[in-house]
């Protein structure tokens, strides 16, 4: 069952100049996913080569220059927002929150699409917001205060805040680049865990390659805004097409068992 | 394991704190009970004592009391509670802990549009409502759109860009204001020039009657939108993907703090820093929830200008201060204390 489709999405930034010719200017050209229910996409690319413009034209947060995109069938438009956000849920790459919020504060703000207008959090939500905080392996950081947490932490703090959402659908915009080894293994599972258990499925930039390669069924590869591989881990991750992505001669890839073993060449 | 045994005891924890709709009626309850105390006390203080007795049994005790001294308390509440709305509304709209009607610029717009009307001599009205209120509103309504179209260059909305350009809208609504000060007749410029500081002289209960009637619903309005604001608070792009429709509550947030900002700078002139320093009050005491620093930032802010002029009645052995005098002695050191401080609000 296609959960969300982006058909032929195209995105262009307002005032960026048009240096090299028509359409060039185009963050995002043409590009058309469908996500399943309970899949995992990776979306890989170099910097600059359009992953976060499309997560968040996937999001509602930018309606595509051209092409749509379906949610349930229908444009993300004729979605009432709170209606929309208990099915999407978006994390993006940095919260730059400026007071001093407790962490709980922000992780519960995740219910509020399940909340009645003018109502307050219920208990099950505070017991939502904790499994999330859990689930996310920040339990610890509860009684703190969000101004006051690293970066890896408030990505924890963010996570959570998605997943107490109890959405359809997560998309995660590099969701691991600040975290450590352990918490990055700690996400994969939860993840994992959760498509299990609640059919989640997940769309998720990355620049861990060799995380792709285990626990995603597809990966999407953008090079300079436009589609250059779509399709199994197996398929993407080829030393020749991580080259041409990537624009590096040096990497290589090599497929061993279930894993896919990435690395550059000195 | 010592992480399990501390997520259980953050279980219980979280379980036994008061829900969110309790702390908001404590609040609201200590709030009301200080901002009644402080309304009774500010009644008979000031340089002509009143006591109660004389209230009722000397005629000329009864005139001061309520043709002057109970409409300018009742002013006071009125101005000061929606400052400190609107402050808190903007610090969060923007995400700001410096933003207020003051440093923004739309009280230095409301002011130059009240001005004009004063100088045109407009004592009209256009149903029922004052033409100097429409014209602040105006003037709030202009500053407010400058400064959101000079901070937000890009997707982003700059802090800096934000305070600076509120800056330059008030140098300039001052500037505007002398000139038209320059040119009006004496009487307009006088009037124009308490205006500046900001005072709360009036007399009768009429204009309070009248404030209170455009302000109140405004205020409920502007009410309506706490938890969005409060969304919008933690993070623009967070709170768009939580269902907040952000484009629609920014221009209702706009046009009611500009409406609210209009009025109150219209009767009592731009007192400064009102709006800064009380939502920081309310989220020290209170917590940070924008859902209980909204309604405890009216309440807070009626109390804080009620006793300020109270002070400023009773500070001079002679004469009587402006109450604006009186804030931005406060307000400015707060400001820079919040400015040194802003490592605690440190953005990402």
């Amino acid at each position: 069952m296609t959960l969300l489709e982006a058909r032929g999405v195209s995105y262009a930034y307002p005032g960026v100049p048009d240096s090299s010719g028509p359409g060039k200017a185009m963050a995002v050209r043409g590009v058309s996913l469908e996500v399943e229910a309970a899949s995992m996409t990776a979306v890989i690319g170099a910097n600059g080569s359009g992953k976060s413009t499309l997560i968040r034209m996937l999001a509602g947060l930018l309606r595509p220059f051209s092409g749509e995109v379906l949610l349930h069938g229908k444009p993300l438009d004729y979605w009432q927002p709170r209606l929309r956000a208990r099915e999407i849920a978006y994390m993006p790459q940095a919260t730059a929150t400026a007071f001093p919020f407790p962490v709980m504060d922000i992780v519960l703000s995740g219910r509020s699409p399940h909340i009645p207008r003018f109502r307050f959090e219920r208990a099950e939500d505070y017991a939502i917001a904790l499994d999330a905080l859990e689930a996310a392996g920040a339990a610890q950081l509860a009684g703190r205060i969000v101004t006051g947490l690293s970066a890896g932490e408030r990505q924890m703090v963010v996570l959570a805040r998605a997943l107490a959402q109890q959405p359809r659908l997560l998309l995660l915009d590099e969701p691991s680049s600040a975290l450590d080894l352990k918490h990055r293994a700690a996400l994969m599972r939860t993840l994992a865990r959760l498509r299990e258990a609640r059919g989640l499925s997940i769309v998720m930039i990355t620049h861990d390659l060799q995380l792709t390669g285990s626990l995603f069924d597809r990966i999407l590869a953008l090079r300079e805004g436009e589609v250059a591989a779509l399709g199994r881990p197996d398929e993407v991750l080829r030393s020749d097409l991580l080259a041409e992505i990537y624009g590096e001669p040096n990497v290589r890839a090599r497929r061993m068992g279930a894993q896919t073993l990435v690395w550059i060449e000195a | 394991m010592s992480a399990t045994s501390e997520a259980g005891t953050l279980v219980t924890r979280a379980s036994a704190a008061p829900p969110r709709r309790a702390r908001l009626a404590v609040t609201l309850a200590i709030l009301t009970v200080v901002l009644v105390a402080s309304f009774f006390a500010a009644l008979f203080i000031g340089r002509q004592r009143l006591d109660l007795a004389a209230v009722f049994s000397d005629p000329f005790a009864r005139a001061l009391f309520f043709r002057l001294r109970l409409p300018r308390v009742l002013m006071g509440l009125l101005i000061g509670g929606s400052l400190s709305l609107v402050g808190a509304a903007l610090q969060a709209l923007f995400r700001n802990p410096l933003a207020d009607p003051f440093t923004l610029g739309v009280s230095g717009g409301g002011l130059l549009g009240a001005s004009i009307a004063l100088a045109l001599g407009w004592s009209a009205r256009l149903l029922g409502t004052p033409l100097v209120f429409l014209a602040a509103f105006a003037g709030a309504m202009v500053a407010v759109f400058l400064v959101r179209a000079i901070a937000r260059t890009g997707a982003v909305l700059l802090p800096g860009a934000l305070l600076l350009s509120g800056v330059v809208v008030n140098l300039v609504s001052a500037a505007a204001v002398l000139t038209i000060q320059y040119l009006a007749d004496p009487d307009s410029a006088l009037r124009i020039l308490r205006w500046m500081i900001g005072s709360l002289d009036v007399v009768g209960l009429a204009p309070v009657g009248q404030m209170f009637v455009v302000l109140a619903p405004a205020w409920i309005a502007l009410l309506a939108f706490s938890r969005q604001l409060h969304l919008l608070a933690i993070d623009e792009d967070t709170a768009a993907t939580l269902g907040v429709n952000v484009g629609r509550c920014e221009t209702a947030v706009y046009l009611l703090s500009a409406l609210i900002v209009g009025v109150a700078v219209a009767m009592g002139g731009a007192i400064g820093f009102v709006g800064l320093i009380v939502p920081h009050a309310v989220r020290l005491l209170f917590g940070e929830d924008l859902r209980i620093v909204l309604p405890g930032s009216l309440l807070l802010g009626a109390t804080f200008l009620v006793l300020a002029d109270a002070l400023a009645r009773s500070a001079l052995a002679s004469g009587e201060l402006p109450v604006g005098a009186i804030t931005g002695l406060l307000g400015g050191p707060a400001f820079l204390w919040l400015l040194r401080r802003r490592r605690q609000y440190a953005v990402m």
